[in-house]
C-alpha cells in the first residue's frame, strides 16, 4: 500500500472517531441516560440475531444507490439524481408488481423495469448538460422533486388502494423477493446488491468502456487527446449509474419490508449514497464495507431512539461531520506531508544504494 | 555606482524545488528613465529574475538595491508600493468591471460608505490623460480591444506609483498598429522619467525602442550592451548560442518512397480568430526527422493540434498516408499509426491520479492484445506495462503508483512509452524533453532515432536548438505561422542563421527541400 | 379562471411565494459574484426556519428571533468558509454534509424542544408582522396585493436595493465581483481572496437566514420537518439564470412567484391534479435553465463563429 492511500485510511479512522466523539457530545447534551443511549448506539446491533439482521437488510439500498453513485462520479459528473432514480425504481417495480403475478417473470420484471426507467431518470441531466450546457448539478436536484411528485401522483390516483390510507395496492406475492436466513429479513436483494457492487467495480475496472470513463473522469483533456468520446462517456456512466440506483428501489420495494408502495417523501438514500461514494474513494468494490459501517450506525441509532429518549437523526449529524473531514483536504495535512516526505527520503536512498 | 542608477540586482541566485538552476549569479543594472530589454529564449530564465524583482519568487542568493538601499521585496504588494509595477503577460483584469473600476480596484476613493465614483472616474481620466492614453475609462474591460487592455494594465500600474515598470512581452498579442501605438506611449514614459524593461524576443522591436539591453542564456546573464552599439546579429549569437553539442551516432539515412504526411496549404486561425498557421505546405516520409524551430506562439501548437485531429477548423489539405484527414476523428487518425506526445504533459498527457499501469494503455486499450468485446486483459496488460517500465527505465515503485507521484523525467517516459509501444509510423513530438533530467532526455532522444533509422517518420518540436541540430534530417523554422527557413543540409546550418529566421531578421521565401515533388 | 388571476390575491400570492426564493437566490448570487456554488443554502434555511420558531418563542420577540437566525446563518457560512477555504474541501461535498446535518440536526433540536417529530406546533413561537400601509391599502386592488403583506416580504425587497448597492457601489462589493471573476487579478493588487470569499459567505448565510425564518415565521406559522423544499437548491439556479445579479434575481424570483399563483389559481379553478401542481416551481426551474443556457450557449457560438 503507498503512503497516500495509507494516509487516506488514517484520515478516514479519524474521520470516524471525531464525528462519533462529536455525536457523543450531542447525546450528552440532550439525553437524560446518555450512558445508556451511547451503549445502545454502539453496540446496539449486536445483541441479538434480529438487530442483526436488520444491519445487513439496511445495507441493500445502501450499495445500490452508492455503487451508481461510484459509476456517476467516477465520469467526473456531480449527478445528484440518484435520489430520484431510487424513488421512481421503487415506484415502477410496485406498479408491475401490482400488475403481474407470475412467479419469477413479476419480480424480474419489475426489477428490470425500475433499473431501465432509473437509467432513463438520471440521463435527463446529463443529456440537458449535453444539449444546453445546463450544469447536471442542479437540473439533478429539480428532477428528483419531480420524481417524489410523480411518485405520490400515482399513489394517490392510479395505483392507491381505496381501502387503505397512503399506500397502493398490495404487490403481488410472487413479485416479492425471499428471505436468506430465517428470523431475520435478509432477502435475495442482498446477494443482488452485493452480485451489483461486484459488477460494478467490474466495470469501471475491467471493461474498456469502464476504462475510457475513469479516464475522462481524471482528466478530460486526456481523454480527448487519447480519441475518446466525451459525450459517450457521460451518457454511459449516467444510465448505468441510474439503473443501478433504480434497480436498487426495485428490490428494496420488492423486499419483505413491504407490501404496498407507501412511499409519500424522499428517503435519502441518494445522499447516503455520496458517503458511500465517498468513503469507498469511488470504487463499488468498497461500497458494501461503506454501507455496513453506515447501516450498523443506523440500526444501533434506532435502538437507541427506541430505548431511550435519544432521537435516530442524530446519525444524520455524524454523517455530515464524517464526509466534511473525510474530503477536507488540509485536514491532517501535516501528516500527510511527513509519511511522504519519509517515504521520498527512503527512495532517494534506494536510488543512491 | 552611476548616480542615475536605480536599482541594482546583484549576484541573483535562484534554484527552484525540483532542482532546475533557474538563475546562476545574475546581475542587472537599470538606470532613470530607460527602456530596458531583458533578451532571452524561453527557459533563458529572464521570467524568474522578473519574479524575483516584483516579489513573486524569493531569491536564494543575491541582493535588491533600491535607489542606493538594500531591500527585498517580499511580495507583489511590497513591490508595488517600492513603485515596481509589472504588466503580465495574461491581463490581471476583470472582465465585468470598467476601465476606472480596474484600475482604482483595491485602492478606490470613498465617499462614505460607498465609492466615489466620480473621484475614480476623474483619477483615471486623469492619469490617462497625464500620460497621453486616449482611453474611455467607463468602458467595461470586456467590449475592448487587446491593445487598449494592455493600456489598462500599465495605467493600473501608474495608477499605483509605479516608477519601474516591467512589460513581460508587451508585443506578443498586439497588431502592428498597437505595437506603434504602445512604443510612442513607452516613449512618452522614458521622457517622463520612469524606467521600462521590455522583455521580448523579437530584435527589431528591441533596436527601435531599447536603450540597453541584458541577453540572457541558460540562466546566466551575457551581459548589458548599449542597444546602437550591437547588431542584430550578434544579439541572436550571444541569445542563441550552441551549448556543448550532442553525440549522437546517427546512421545513413533510408527514405521510404511513400509520403507518410501530405500537407498542402494549411490555414489556421485560434479561438480568437488569429491568424496561426498561414498557408504552410510540406512533405514529411518515413525515415526522417523533420525538427520544427521557432520561438514559442508562432503557430507550432496549432499546426500540431491540427495535424494531430484536436483541431478540427482549418483550410487546406492533410493526408496521412495518402488518406484525407477532414473527416477523421482523433481516434481515427490514432489508428492510422500517429504517435503524438503533448507539450504538456500534464494537462493532456496523463492523468495523475491513475496509475502507471492505466496511463500506459490510453491508445491502446482496443487492441485485441489488451482487450476483448467488453472486458481489458489484465494480465495482459501487466506483463506489458511491466516490459515497459523495465524497457523505458520508468523509476517507480510498482505499475500500480499513481503516475501524478513520480518526476517529470519519469512521467514523460511513461508518455513515450505508450506512445512508442504501439508501433508507430508517424511520431509528432512536441517538446518531448522539456524539463526533464539528462539522463531521461538522452534516452528519449535515442529512441526518436531509432524509430527513424527503423523507418518511422518523426516531427520533432523543441525550444532545444542542441536537441533540434543533432537529431534533425530535414530543418524547418516556424515564424508567423509560415517556414521563414528550411535546411535539408542540417550540419552545415550556423546557430547564427539558425536564430536569424527564428527571430524573423532573415526571410527565405523560396524553400527548398520542403515537399518530395 | 382569468378572473381568477386578475384579482388582487393573485398577485399578493405572487409576492408572498417569491420572498423566501428571493432570500435564497439572493444569497446564491452574493456568494456566487464570490466565485462560489453555495449549495448548502438549502441546509441554512432549514436551519433557520427551525431556530426562527424556537428563538421567537424563547426571546417572545420576532425581532430578537431573527436576530439571533440571522447571526446563526452567518456562523454556518462561515463555518462552509472555513471547511472550503482553509480545509480545502470541495465545495459540493462541503454543501451536502451541512445539509445532512440540517435535515437530522433540525429534527433532533425538535424533537428535544417539543417532544414533537414532525411540527413545531407545540411552541408558541412568534411570526414576524405584516404591515398595513396607511394610505395604500385604501387604494383598491394595489392595496390588496401590497398592503398586508408580511415585514420580510418587504425586507427581501429592500435586501435587493442594499445587495445591489453594496455589490455595485461599495469598494468591498467591487472586491467581491473582482474576486469572483479573477482571483489573480485581484490577488495582484493586494486584494485577499480569501477574506472576501469569507465575507461573501457569511453574508450569504444571513440572507438565507432571513429566507428560512420568514417560511416558519411569515409564510407560515411553525416549522414543519424539511420545509426548505429544494427552495435552496431552486435560488442556485434562480441566481444564475438572473446572472447573479441582485436584480435579475428579483426578477427570477417574481416569475417563480407567478408560477406559484398560477399553480394556486390552477389547482383551484381546474382538474389539475394537486400532485402536479407541486411540481411547478421545480419543472419552472428546470425549464428556464435548459432555456437560459442553450440561449447562453447559441451566444457563445455566435461569438466564437465571427
Amino acid at each position: 500500500m503507498n503512503s497516500a492511500k495509507k494516509f487516506d485510511m488514517v484520515r478516514t479512522v479519524f474521520s470516524v472517531l471525531i464525528a462519533l466523539a462529536i455525536s457523543f457530545v450531542i447525546i450528552f447534551m440532550v439525553s437524560d441516560q446518555p450512558l445508556e443511549a451511547i451503549k445502545y448506539l454502539l453496540i446496539g446491533p449486536f445483541t441479538n440475531k434480529r438487530s442483526m439482521g436488520n444491519v445487513v437488510e439496511s445495507m441493500i439500498p445502501l450499495i445500490f444507490t452508492g455503487t451508481g453513485v461510484c459509476i456517476m462520479f467516477s465520469a467526473n459528473q456531480i449527478n445528484l439524481a440518484g435520489e430520484g432514480a431510487f424513488h421512481i425504481g421503487g415506484l415502477i417495480a410496485s406498479c408491475v408488481a401490482i400488475k403481474l403475478t407470475a412467479t419469477f417473470v413479476s419480480p424480474f420484471m419489475a426489477l428490470l423495469c425500475a433499473g431501465l426507467v432509473g437509467a432513463l431518470f438520471t440521463a435527463i441531466p446529463a443529456i440537458m448538460k449535453i444539449t444546453t450546457t445546463a450544469s447536471e448539478m442542479v437540473s439533478s436536484l429539480m428532477i428528483n422533486y419531480l420524481a417524489l411528485y410523480f411518485g405520490n401522483y400515482m399513489l394517490n390516483n392510479v395505483i392507491g388502494d381505496p381501502k387503505a390510507s397512503a399506500a397502493s395496492y398490495k404487490l403481488a406475492d410472487a413479485a416479492e423477493l425471499p428471505v436468506l436466513i430465517p428470523g431475520t429479513r435478509v432477502h435475495l436483494g442482498f446477494i443482488i446488491a452485493i452480485a451489483v457492487a461486484v459488477l460494478g467495480y467490474f466495470f469501471l475496472y475491467r471493461t474498456k468502456t469502464g476504462y475510457e470513463l475513469r479516464l475522462a473522469g481524471e482528466n478530460e483533456e486526456f481523454a480527448k487527446y487519447s480519441g475518446i468520446s466525451i459525450v459517450k462517456v457521460i451518457m454511459i456512466s449516467q444510465l448505468l449509474g441510474g439503473f443501478v440506483a433504480g434497480l436498487g428501489g426495485g428490490v428494496e420495494m420488492l423486499s419483505p419490508i413491504y407490501n404496498r408502495f407507501t412511499w409519500t417523501s424522499l428517503l435519502g438514500y441518494g445522499w447516503d449514497a455520496i458517503i458511500i461514494c465517498t468513503l469507498s474513494k469511488k470504487n463499488p468494490l468498497y461500497t458494501p464495507f461503506a454501507a455496513l459501517f453506515l447501516a450498523y450506525l443506523r440500526t444501533g441509532a434506532s435502538i437507541m431512539a427506541r430505548r431511550t429518549d435519544v432521537t435516530l437523526e442524530i446519525v444524520q449529524i455524524t454523517q455530515g461531520i464524517i464526509i466534511l473531514l473525510v474530503v477536507a483536504e488540509q485536514f491532517l495535512s501535516k501528516y500527510k506531508h511527513k509519511i511522504i516526505a519519509k517515504e521520498a527520503k527512503a527512495a532517494l536512498k534506494d536510488e543512491e544504494a | 555606482m552611476d548616480n542615475q542608477t536605480v536599482l541594482q540586482m546583484n549576484h541573483i541566485m535562484k534554484i527552484y524545488g525540483n532542482g532546475v538552476v533557474a538563475n546562476e549569479d545574475v546581475s542587472l543594472e537599470l538606470r532613470k528613465g530607460e527602456i530596458h530589454a531583458m533578451l532571452g529564449e524561453n527557459g533563458a530564465g529572464k521570467s524568474t529574475l522578473m519574479k524575483v524583482l516584483f516579489g513573486l519568487e524569493a531569491p536564494d542568493q543575491g541582493e535588491i538595491i533600491l535607489k542606493g538601499q538594500p531591500t527585498t521585496i517580499k511580495s507583489p504588494q511590497d513591490a508595488i508600493s517600492k513603485g515596481i509595477g509589472m504588466v503580465h503577460q495574461h491581463f490581471m483584469l476583470v472582465p465585468s468591471l470598467t476601465v476606472a473600476e480596474n484600475i482604482i480596484l483595491g485602492v478606490a476613493p470613498k465617499k462614505g460608505l460607498f465609492i466615489d465614483m466620480d473621484k475614480a472616474i476623474k483619477a483615471a481620466e486623469d492619469i490617462a490623460k497625464e500620460y497621453n492614453f486616449d482611453i474611455d475609462v467607463r468602458q467595461k474591460v470586456e467590449e475592448i480591444p487587446v491593445g487598449i487592455k494592455q493600456k489598462v494594465e500599465i495605467l493600473k500600474a501608474l495608477y499605483r506609483g509605479a516608477e519601474i515598470l516591467i512589460l513581460d512581452e508587451p508585443t506578443a498579442v498586439l497588431t502592428p498598429q498597437e505595437t506603434d501605438e504602445l512604443f510612442i506611449q513607452l516613449m512618452k514614459l522614458r521622457e517622463k522619467g520612469h524606467t521600462i524593461i521590455f522583455i521580448s524576443h523579437k530584435l527589431d522591436e528591441i533596436k527601435k525602442i531599447c536603450d540597453r539591453a541584458t541577453i540572457m542564456r541558460n540562466g546566466r546573464s551575457m551581459g548589458t550592451y548599449e542597444v546602437k552599439d550591437i547588431s542584430t546579429q550578434e544579439m541572436s549569437r550571444l541569445m542563441v548560442g550552441r551549448e556543448v553539442s550532442l553525440k549522437f551516432d546517427k546512421k545513413e539515412q533510408h527514405l521510404t518512397d511513400d509520403v507518410f504526411m501530405r500537407v498542402r496549404n494549411l490555414t489556421v486561425h485560434n479561438a480568437q480568430g488569429v491568424l496561426k498557421v498561414d498557408d504552410l505546405s510540406f512533405d514529411l516520409k518515413g525515415g526522417e526527422i523533420l525538427g520544427i524551430a521557432g520561438v514559442e506562439g508562432n503557430g507550432q501548437s496549432e499546426l500540431i493540434d491540427t495535424l494531430t485531429g484536436l483541431n478540427k477548423k482549418y483550410k487546406g489539405e492533410i493526408k496521412i498516408k495518402g488518406q484525407d484527414i477532414t473527416n477523421a476523428s482523433i481516434e481515427d487518425i490514432r489508428e492510422m499509426k500517429l504517435a503524438h506526445i503533448p507539450e504538456d504533459r500534464m494537462t493532456s498527457g496523463c492523468a495523475g491520479t491513475l496509475s502507471i499501469m492505466e496511463n500506459m494503455f490510453s491508445n491502446q486499450y482496443k487492441d485485441k492484445r489488451f482487450s476483448g468485446k467488453f472486458l481489458l486483459k489484465r494480465k495482459a496488460m501487466e506483463q506489458r506495462s511491466d516490459e515497459l517500465i523495465k524497457e523505458y527505465m520508468v523509476k517507480c515503485k510498482s505499475r500500480k503508483q499513481n503516475v501524478g507521484m513520480l518526476s517529470g523525467g519519469n512521467i514523460q517516459k511513461v508518455i513515450v512509452a505508450r506512445e512508442f509501444s504501439t508501433g508507430p509510423d508517424i511520431i509528432i513530438a512536441n517538446q518531448p524533453t522539456r524539463g526533464i533530467d539528462v539522463g531521461a532526455a538522452a534516452f528519449i532522444r535515442k529512441r526518436l532515432l531509432e524509430f527513424r533509422d527503423a523507418g518511422c517518420a518523426v516531427i520533432l518540436i523543441s525550444a532545444d536548438l542542441t536537441e533540434i541540430f543533432s537529431l534533425s534530417d530535414r530543418l524547418a523554422v516556424m515564424y508567423k505561422g509560415k517556414f521563414a527557413g528550411f535546411f535539408t543540409d542540417v550540419e552545415n546550418v550556423t546557430e547564427d542563421e539558425l536564430g536569424q529566421h527564428m527571430l524573423g531578421i532573415k526571410h527565405d521565401d523560396v524553400l527548398e527541400g520542403v515537399l518530395y515533388e | 379562471m382569468w378572473s381568477a388571476i386578475l384579482s388582487p390575491d393573485f398577485f399578493a400570492t405572487i409576492l408572498r411565494s417569491a420572498t423566501p426564493i428571493l432570500f435564497a437566490t439572493l444569497a446564491a448570487a452574493i456568494a456566487a459574484k464570490a466565485g462560489i456554488c453555495n449549495m448548502a443554502l438549502e441546509g441554512i434555511m432549514l436551519f433557520s426556519a427551525l431556530f426562527g420558531v424556537i428563538f421567537s418563542s424563547m426571546t417572545h420577540s420576532a425581532w430578537l428571533g431573527l436576530l439571533i437566525t440571522m447571526v446563526i446563518g452567518g456562523l454556518i457560512g462561515m463555518i462552509l468558509a472555513f471547511f472550503i477555504l482553509n480545509l480545502k474541501t470541495d465545495e459540493i461535498l462541503a454543501a451536502i454534509a451541512i445539509n445532512l446535518t440540517a435535515t437530522g440536526g433540525t429534527v433532533l433540536l425538535l424533537v428535544a424542544v417539543s417532544g414533537d417529530r414532525g411540527v413545531s406546533s407545540s411552541i408558541r413561537s412568534v411570526s414576524a408582522p405584516s404591515v398595513t400601509i396607511p394610505l395604500i391599502d385604501k387604494i383598491p386592488f394595489i392595496g390588496q396585493v401590497l398592503s398586508g403583506q408580511n415585514i420580510l416580504t418587504w425586507f427581501s425587497i429592500l435586501a435587493v436595493i442594499l445587495l445591489h448597492l453594496f455589490l455595485y457601489k461599495t469598494p468591498l462589493g467591487l472586491a467581491i465581483r473582482a474576486v469572483g471573476e479573477n482571483k489573480n487579478a485581484a490577488e495582484s493588487v493586494g486584494i485577499s481572496s480569501r477574506k472576501i470569499q469569507y465575507i461573501a459567505l457569511i453574508i450569504s448565510g444571513v440572507l438565507a437566514a432571513m429566507g428560512g425564518f420568514y417560511l416558519s415565521g411569515g409564510y407560515m406559522n411553525m416549522f414543519t420537518k424539511d420545509m426548505a423544499g429544494g427552495r435552496g437548491f431552486i435560488a442556485l439556479a434562480a441566481a444564475s439564470m438572473g446572472g447573479n445579479t441582485p436584480i435579475g434575481g428579483f426578477l427570477v424570483s417574481l416569475l417563480f412567484g407567478i408560477a406559484q399563483a398560477v399553480a394556486n389559481v390552477m389547482q383551484l379553478t381546474s382538474v389539475m391534479p394537486y400532485e402536479i401542481i407541486l411540481m411547478v416551481p421545480y419543472l419552472t426551474t428546470l425549464i428556464g435553465l435548459g432555456i437560459y443556457y442553450y440561449g447562453q450557449k447559441k451566444k457563445k457560438e455566435c461569438l466564437s463563429g465571427k
